[in-house]
């Protein structure tokens, strides 16, 4: 077990560390921070004077074993822009941006596993059919699109719910329901297909063969069981509580860390970005470690090697 | 009409029992009696129907196979019966174990939890109580350290103890009837005989009858006092096991007696009779069998043969059952 920790936290790492370096690598590639920030008619002195105070004018390679070494001692930089510390930056948005995820999260999870169990329960039936539809649209159709549709409804026509800003819960509602509606559909489309796998399998005959009612056939042989897949993708979505919302953040001007994500990049404001991507891959990387553990709670296959005695 | 011997009220009679797909027929009327405490074979090709004609008489299959017909359990009706008729029905007096027990057990519940679901549902035994139930079940079925198995995963067993297991939680209903559907197909020999002697030696020990459901007749044999054969969704020989043997009436039943290999040779599929079983969408008008018969005439191809009664518990659905050359053939 500990091995396996070990061996776990060892990935992680590793995840982290590549995901670090690509980031990097791509934002130095991609345009010259100097010239973005100073604005393109500054006079060339002062953009060499910006490169020598952030380190530009070094090669890249040294920059980035001083920004590696640097991420090591804890300090992720400093924004370009306003010369604060990155992570104090986006530290500060993520209430903001949980404001919105969590209870996203909690939409997605009480509407689309409940959906997706009654869908592969009443296969083939209207409700079934009702459901994919609207899982396949919630699917398919961009969150951006889906949010402009409900600022389009409640915000524009029917002036029930303000399109944007953030002063207070109810200009919430409209990005956490864009959030919840879009991961709702994927999950019940996920929990469906488990369930239906599961309800394929020859142990479910048995139990019914056995007489238990089929009420607890589905709870206590079919649920645990189609659990096992749908803990990836809840993982998955946990992971993204940080990063999921970039797009709706946007389209609803909400100050959350998507927000300055978008503003960052767009400004080449490498420290943030960098911090950033760095908090969203250790998000993910944690939740998906957790996944790990709880297959092998939920699965005892997974627990324990196979110790097999003749017949 | 079943042609078995069956003195006294039969344990479990089905008529004209037929199931269809989708329109697409799988059985096409089924008459099957077994009595008290009997063992009864049911061989017959992959496909043939054997599978679906318990699934069918327990409620097993999904909603969408239209089934109709009678199958009655003492004086209940089973088909259509309400589901808590049935549930008391499944795994308390007809239980029934499959094919491949090593997916048909849960896998993430203990062996032991598994037991003492059913001894719950059909004895009322939980707690303490049912778990030294469960473990005297593992110990009737050979599984050694029965103490200690109630703890394992199935997982943790080989495919011979999984059955075994299977077996020890439809024994926990004390069924009248155990349906084994295939029960050894999937395990090596040597732990195919041993379960096939469990089976018989259980039998013994608690009277009830025995379905045995097998494609190869060699298992059947050693284990059954009489054969069903099906064919395409239909039974079309029913004999006495040692009259089957001596003197097999259906060109079907021949071609399957031919395909045996000698008694200390190793088994193999039944596949010595050219052709195939043919696809619901495409039977036959006549004898399904027709296409592969080396017997066929032309009124084969007439009319569904129907059952020839050549002696006591013996029938078979062949228009040529009844002609002398064959049977003389037959008896060779
Ligand atoms: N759930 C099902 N859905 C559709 N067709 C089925 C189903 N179960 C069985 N069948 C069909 O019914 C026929 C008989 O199957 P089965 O009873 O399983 O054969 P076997 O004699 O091998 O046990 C086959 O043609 C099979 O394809
Ligand atoms: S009825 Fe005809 S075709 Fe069918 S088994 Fe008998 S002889 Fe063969
Ligand atoms: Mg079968």
């Amino acid at each position: 077990m500990l091995r396996f920790l070990l061996g776990r936290i060892g990935r992680a790492a590793l995840t982290i560390a590549m995901v670090v370096t690509f980031a990097f690598v791509v934002l130095r590639l991609s345009g010259d921070p100097a010239q973005i920030i100073m604005g393109a008619d500054a006079p060339p002195e002062a953009v060499d004077a910006f490169r020598t105070a952030w380190g530009l004018d070094q090669p890249v390679w040294v920059q980035y074993f001083h920004y590696f070494g640097a991420i090591l001692s804890g300090d992720l930089g400093r924004s370009m822009r306003d010369g604060r510390d990155a992570l104090v930056l986006v530290t500060e948005r993520i209430p903001a941006t949980l404001a919105l995820t969590l209870p996203a999260l909690l939409i997605k999870i009480g509407l689309g596993i409940p959906a997706g169990i009654y869908a592969a329960l009443h296969r083939n039936s209207l409700a079934d059919r009702i459901v994919m539809v609207v899982a396949v649209a919630g699917f398919t159709v961009p969150s951006f699109v889906l949010g402009l549709l409900l600022v389009l409804v409640f915000a524009v026509q029917l002036g029930w719910l303000p399109s944007g800003g953030q002063e207070g819960w109810r200009h919430a509602i409209l990005p956490v329901i864009t959030l919840g509606l879009g991961g709702a559909a994927v999950l019940a489309r996920f929990t469906r297909s488990a369930m239906l796998e599961v309800l394929g399998q020859p142990y479910i005959r048995t139990a019914s063969a056995k007489g238990v009612p089929w009420r607890a056939v589905v709870t206590r042989h079919a649920l645990p069981n189609a659990a096992i897949p749908t803990v990836t993708i809840i993982g998955f979505m946990v992971g993204s509580l940080i990063a999921g919302a970039v797009v709706v953040e946007s389209v609803f001007s909400w100050p959350g860390v998507g927000r300055l994500l978008v503003v960052a990049v767009a400004n080449r404001d490498l420290a943030v970005v960098q911090c950033i991507l760095l908090l969203v891959a250790t998000t993910m990387v944690c939740a998906n470690l957790v996944v790990d553990l709880l297959y092998g709670l939920l699965d005892p296959r997974l627990r324990s090697a196979p110790r097999r005695a003749g017949a | 009409m079943p042609a078995g011997v069956v003195t006294g009220a039969p344990l479990v009679a089905i008529r004209g029992l037929r199931v269809a797909f989708d329109g697409q027929p799988a059985l096409r009327g089924i008459d099957l009696d077994v009595a008290p405490g009997e063992a009864v074979g049911l061989v017959g090709e992959s496909g043939c129907g054997k599978s679906v004609t318990w699934l069918a008489a327990l409620g097993l299959l999904p909603a969408r196979a239209a089934i109709a017909g009678q199958v009655r359990l003492g004086e209940t009706e089973l088909l259509g019966a309400p589901a808590t008729t049935l549930e008391k029905v499944r795994g308390g007096r007809v239980a029934m174990i499959f094919q491949d027990p090593a997916s048909s057990l849960n896998p993430v519940h203990r062996i032991g939890r598994q037991i003492t679901e059913a001894l719950a549902l059909h004895r009322g035994i939980t707690g303490g109580a049912a778990r030294s139930e469960a473990r005297r079940l593992l110990d009737q079925v050979g599984i050694p350290d029965a103490g200690r198995r109630l703890d394992a995963y199935p997982h943790e067993l080989s495919g011979g103890q999984n059955q075994r297991v299977m077996i020890a939680i439809a024994l926990a209903g004390r069924p009248e009837l155990l349906v084994a559907d295939e029960p050894t197909t999937a395990l090596d020999v040597t732990i195919q005989a041993q379960i096939l002697a469990l089976l018989q030696q259980l039998r013994r020990e608690t009277g009830m009858a025995l379905v045995l459901i097998s494609h190869d007749l060699g298992v059947v044999a050693e284990t059954c006092e009489r054969v069903c054969v099906m064919y395409a969704g239909r039974i079309v020989e029913e004999a006495p096991t040692a009259r089957l043997f001596a003197a097999p009436a259906h060109p079907y039943t021949r071609g399957l007696l031919g395909a045996l290999p000698p008694m200390d040779g190793p088994r193999r599929r039944l596949s010595a009779i050219p052709g195939g079983v043919p696809e619901p969408w495409a039977m036959p008008p006549g004898c399904a069998f027709a296409p592969r018969c080396p017997h066929r005439i032309g009124p084969c191809d007439g009319a569904v043969p129907s059952d020839a009664m050549l002696a006591t518990g013996h029938r078979a659905a062949c228009i040529r059952a009844t002609v002398a050359p064959l049977l003389a053939e037959a008896a060779e």
